[in-house]
């Protein structure tokens, strides 16, 4: 278990706390998020890392502590204002709009303006299924297609942090290793990224730092290549070994 | 004694208690307090609200459902027994008999209504309810066969609750004591002895659940309640209780119709009761109750001279006709549910705390 | 892959149609009723198109709707009366002269009406539908007061425009010229709403919102300045429902709007809390059903509409046209 320091982070919790209704929840998060890389949030189950992002967007309020973007303070932020700084999120439940088209979903999530066609291109690729379904309800999707949606919202435009909640979850190999290239190719570009996942194949592939949470607390901060080389390690951290599960 | 009686649910505070027992001598002493046809009526009107409003503190303040459809089960009761008495021979049996198909049916209904209650949300619940409520009224205008229509049912009562009957000769310290004081009596006695038994069931273990329910159902069920069998058995005492309540009120009016019962007015008079008495607390529907019967008969006279005093200001005669004293209810409604949840009740106990 | 459109729906409404021109037998009453029937449906789409769109977005229920639609009959009454003159011309460009100026200030003082219900009184309980319901409840009760204070006694008749009145006679039919008008004035704004809702950021936004509030504020939006606009558009269009519907009836009373409550809320529910096109199809359902069984059935007329609605929800218990909503 170790911390490492952070210079220059994009995005740094300091001591923040966070109650829902009568669950304490977040007990004292502190991290540092690292400009550029792709940050994997780990844990069990009921750590606290979906309350985590959540609280980073302002969706839930933090009870004390301060969230840090950029150097500026947006603990009290609400929501569409930290979203407009160029932070992006998807959820655990995808959050697409089903009787809206896919075009019509990306017109949404193009904040600064109609999506420019390389950047369409480059979804297509990846995403062929948006292609198809461009002018049918997102409802009509099956659910590895919505995750592609919320993906494509996601990278639509250039973002400055991205938040993501357990992408893989529910999907099948094929699919995942679809998202996996696409976050490759999202890693290329300055956009950083907080991920949280389950899938330690998934994480293992694309994570640059990680993080873990434990009881609501971050409990070892370092490099993903690391934590990969230390059995033992992930033994204590997550209860079991990366390796075994792909 | 009086503890146990009150299953321990004391007031809690003096001025409240003040109140509660000067309403209550009121009303037991009322045929030798307030002699006259019409003060005794709004007696027996504020017995049989109390009863009315408490049964829908049982379901808004304890379990926490809005229900618009609760005069469906007054007016079940009334005509219950509306229907029997005018059908058969006018007597106890006639009585029984209304009473008992009113209560099955009302159970029936506050049963399917509760078990739906739990599907969907509260919103959509109070819509559902108002559909039955004004579908129930429609029917009762409509089998006017059965149930007389937009009329009603006037029919005969017991011979000893008969107005003529006389159970004493001579006057009882200035009161003749004969059908309409027997009448006044049960009615005031069945209100209190239904009025403690809620008393005890909001003070029970059962109750205890309703209200944790009403805080957090996602905690209680994760304590292991099944809330849809706490609510649905809520939900049935509550109607159970207004259906008693309705038979009641027809014993005593001799009639029952569907402006006496159904009138949506008389839903919207239990609201603003249950509101500004307080919600949850029991007493606030017989604080509740009590003003507001005794208002809507008297304040109304209040209302008039000042109106009268105000004539040629523009507007001020208007706001206080008396007709307009249901406004300044709905603005006290309004004001209970922002600033005072817990109505009348609720704050004298908050002052008493200090 | 699934079609866009979900034409069950209207199907049902067509089949219902047909099936009462078997029953009735003669096609001009037939003719009459149905026309009644639309003018209806469409009046109540217009009172209560606004309040499904404010539940599936702000996840309100304004007991008080009713409001609205009282008060733009109350002023309709007013206005036609200060117009008078112009309401009796026998031509109906005179007649607009009054009758645009009613519907306007119906719609005007409804919107305002609107705006300070909503932030005096609905803003500070959003999200706690126990006090919601209670609040607008007892805002209705102090609102119908002072209509009475205002406007005075319990009934004013509402009288329509001379070119309105009467009917078509085509054939052995008559058709009454007001209804087609509000057939018309109906269509118009459904169409109206559907281009709003479809071609437009802010009806894409509407959109979006009732299926999930809080992504689309994760995506920067703030859609609570939307809430207030959306409020005021249906509080104005059931003060237009009001004026119209005031006149349809000819008379105008307190509880004019109360009274439309329990079928408003039979159309929302049939139609699927939240949608437009629901609630559409849903009142066209209700007017037809309504007028076909009050010729029919009068005795079964009025709970008719209730068994209409239990039915529905027993086949789509969350409406005609649901939107899927987080």
């Amino acid at each position: 278990m170790g911390f490492r320091p952070v210079a220059d982070p994009l995005l740094s919790l300091a001591g923040v706390h966070t109650h829902i209704a009568q669950y304490h929840i977040l007990q004292g998060v502190d991290l540092a998020v690292p400009r550029g890389e792709l940050t994997m949030l780990l844990g069990r189950n009921g750590a606290g890392k979906t309350t985590a992002l959540r609280t980073i967007l302002g969706l839930w309020r933090a009870s004390a502590g301060s969230v840090r973007f950029e150097g500026a303070d947006i603990t009290k932020a609400e929501t569409p204002d930290i979203a407009n700084l160029g932070i992006a999120y998807v959820p655990e439940s995808m959050g697409i709009f089903a009787g809206l088209t896919v075009r019509e979903n990306l017109l949404l999530a193009a904040r600064g303006g109609p999506p420019r066609e390389q950047q369409l291109e480059s979804i297509f690729r990846f995403f062929p299924p948006m292609k198809q379904f461009w002018d049918l309800p997102a409802g009509n999707l099956s659910g590895g297609q919505k995750q592609m949606l919320a993906i494509s919202r996601a990278i639509v435009e250039p973002r400055k942090l991205v938040l993501i909640d357990e992408p893989t979850k529910g999907l099948a190999p094929a699919i995942i290793n679809n998202l996996i290239e696409a976050f490759r190719e999202l890693k290329k570009t300055d956009t950083t990224i907080l991920m949280v996942e389950q899938n330690f194949h998934a994480a293992r592939s694309l994570g640059d730092s990680v993080a873990v949470m434990d009881a609501g607390r971050i409990v070892h901060t370092g490099s993903m290549a690391a934590l990969a080389a230390d059995s033992a390690l992930q033994q204590r951290l997550l209860g079991l070994s990366m390796e075994a599960h792909q | 004694m009086i503890a146990t009686l009150l299953s321990g649910d004391k007031p809690r505070s003096r001025l409240l208690t003040a109140m509660l027992v000067a309403i209550f001598v009121g009303l037991a002493l009322a045929p030798f307090l307030f002699p006259g046809t019409r003060p005794l009526d709004v007696a027996a009107k504020v017995c049989v609200f109390i009863l009315l409003v408490a049964s829908y503190d049982l379901l808004l303040g304890y379990t926490g459902i809005v229900s618009f459809a609760h005069t469906m089960f007054f007016g079940i009761g009334g005509y219950g027994v509306g229907i029997a008495l005018s059908r058969m021979e006018p007597g106890w049996g006639a009585i029984a008999l209304g009473a008992a198909i009113a209560v099955v049916l009302s159970l029936v209904l506050s049963f399917l209504i509760g078990l739906f209650s739990l599907r969907v949300k509260a919103i959509f619940f109070a819509m559902i309810t108002l559909a039955v409520a004004s579908f129930f009224a429609i029917l009762a205008s409509q089998l006017s066969n059965v149930t007389g229509g937009e009329d009603g049912i006037t029919f005969k009562v017991p011979e000893m609750l008969r107005p003529a009957y006389r159970l004493l000769e001579e006057p009882f310290l200035g009161v003749t004591v004969g059908g309409r004081f027997i009448t006044y009596y049960l009615v005031f006695l069945g209100s209190l002895i239904l009025f403690l038994a809620l008393l005890r069931v909001v003070n029970s273990p059962f109750g205890r659940v309703l209200l944790a329910i009403r805080e957090n159902d996602f905690r209680a069920e994760a304590l292991g309640f099944r809330t849809v069998i706490y609510r649905t058995i809520a939900n049935c005492l509550g109607a159970l209780v207004a259906t008693l309540a309705g038979v009641l009120y027809a014993l005593w009016l001799r009639y029952t119709g569907p402006n006496t019962t159904l009138d949506f007015a008389i839903m919207i008079d239990i609201l603003l009761m249950v509101v500004i008495g307080g919600m949850g607390t029991m007493y606030g529907a017989v604080i509740g109750a009590a003003i507001f019967v005794v208002a809507q008969n008297y304040l109304q006279e209040a209302m008039k001279a000042f109106s009268g005093w105000t004539k040629g200001i523009p507007l001020l005669p208007d706001l206080f006709h008396p007709d307009r004293w249901l406004l300044w209810l709905g603005v006290l409604f309004v004001l209970s549910v922002y600033y005072f949840p817990h109505g009348i009740v609720g704050q004298l106990r908050a002052r008493a705390k200090k | 892959m699934r079609e866009r459109i979900d034409w069950i729906p209207p199907a049902l409404i067509a089949a219902i149609a047909l099936g009462a021109l078997v029953l009735i037998g003669n096609p001009s009453t037939w003719v009459t009723l149905t026309i009644a029937g639309l003018a209806m449906g469409l009046l109540i789409f217009i009172m209560s198109s606004g309040l499904t769109l404010v539940f599936g977005l702000m996840d309100v229920m304004n007991f008080a709707h009713g409001l609205f639609i009282t008060v733009g009959a109350y002023m309709a009454v007013s206005v036609m009366k200060l117009l008078s003159a112009s309401a009796g011309s026998e031509s109906f460009l005179v007649n607009l002269g009054a009758l645009l100026p009613a519907m306007l200030a119906a719609i005007v003082v409804a919107a305002l009406l609107g705006f300070f219900f909503e932030r005096v009184i609905i803003k500070p309980v959003y999200g706690q539908h126990l006090k919601q319901i209670l609040i607008t409840t007892g805002g209705l009760i102090v609102a119908e007061q002072l209509i009475h204070v205002f406007w005075g006694p319990d009934m004013l008749p509402l009288q329509r425009p001379s070119a309105l009145r009467g009917s078509f006679l085509v054939g052995d039919m008559a058709i009454e010229k007001f209804r087609l008008s509000a057939v018309a004035i109906g269509l118009a704004v459904f169409v109206a709403m559907i281009l709003i809702l479809n071609r437009t950021k802010i009806g894409l936004l509407i959109r979006a919102g009732v299926e999930n509030k809080e992504m689309v504020e994760a995506m920067g939006y703030r859609i609570r300045r939307l809430f207030v606009g959306v409020f005021v558009a249906g509080s104005a269009l059931a003060g237009l429902g009001g004026a119209l519907w005031g006149m349809y009836q000819e008379q105008v009373t307190v509880h004019i709007g109360a009274n439309m409550m329990v079928l408003i809320f039979i159309v929302i529910i049939i139609g699927g809390l939240g949608s437009v096109g629901g609630c559409f199809a849903g009142a066209l359902l209700v007017g037809l059903v309504a007028n076909y069984i009050g010729y029919l059935s009068p005795k079964i007329a009025l709970g008719s509409n209730i068994l209409l609605m239990v039915i529905v929800l027993l086949w789509r218990p969350q409406g005609l046209y649901p939107v899927s909503r987080q």
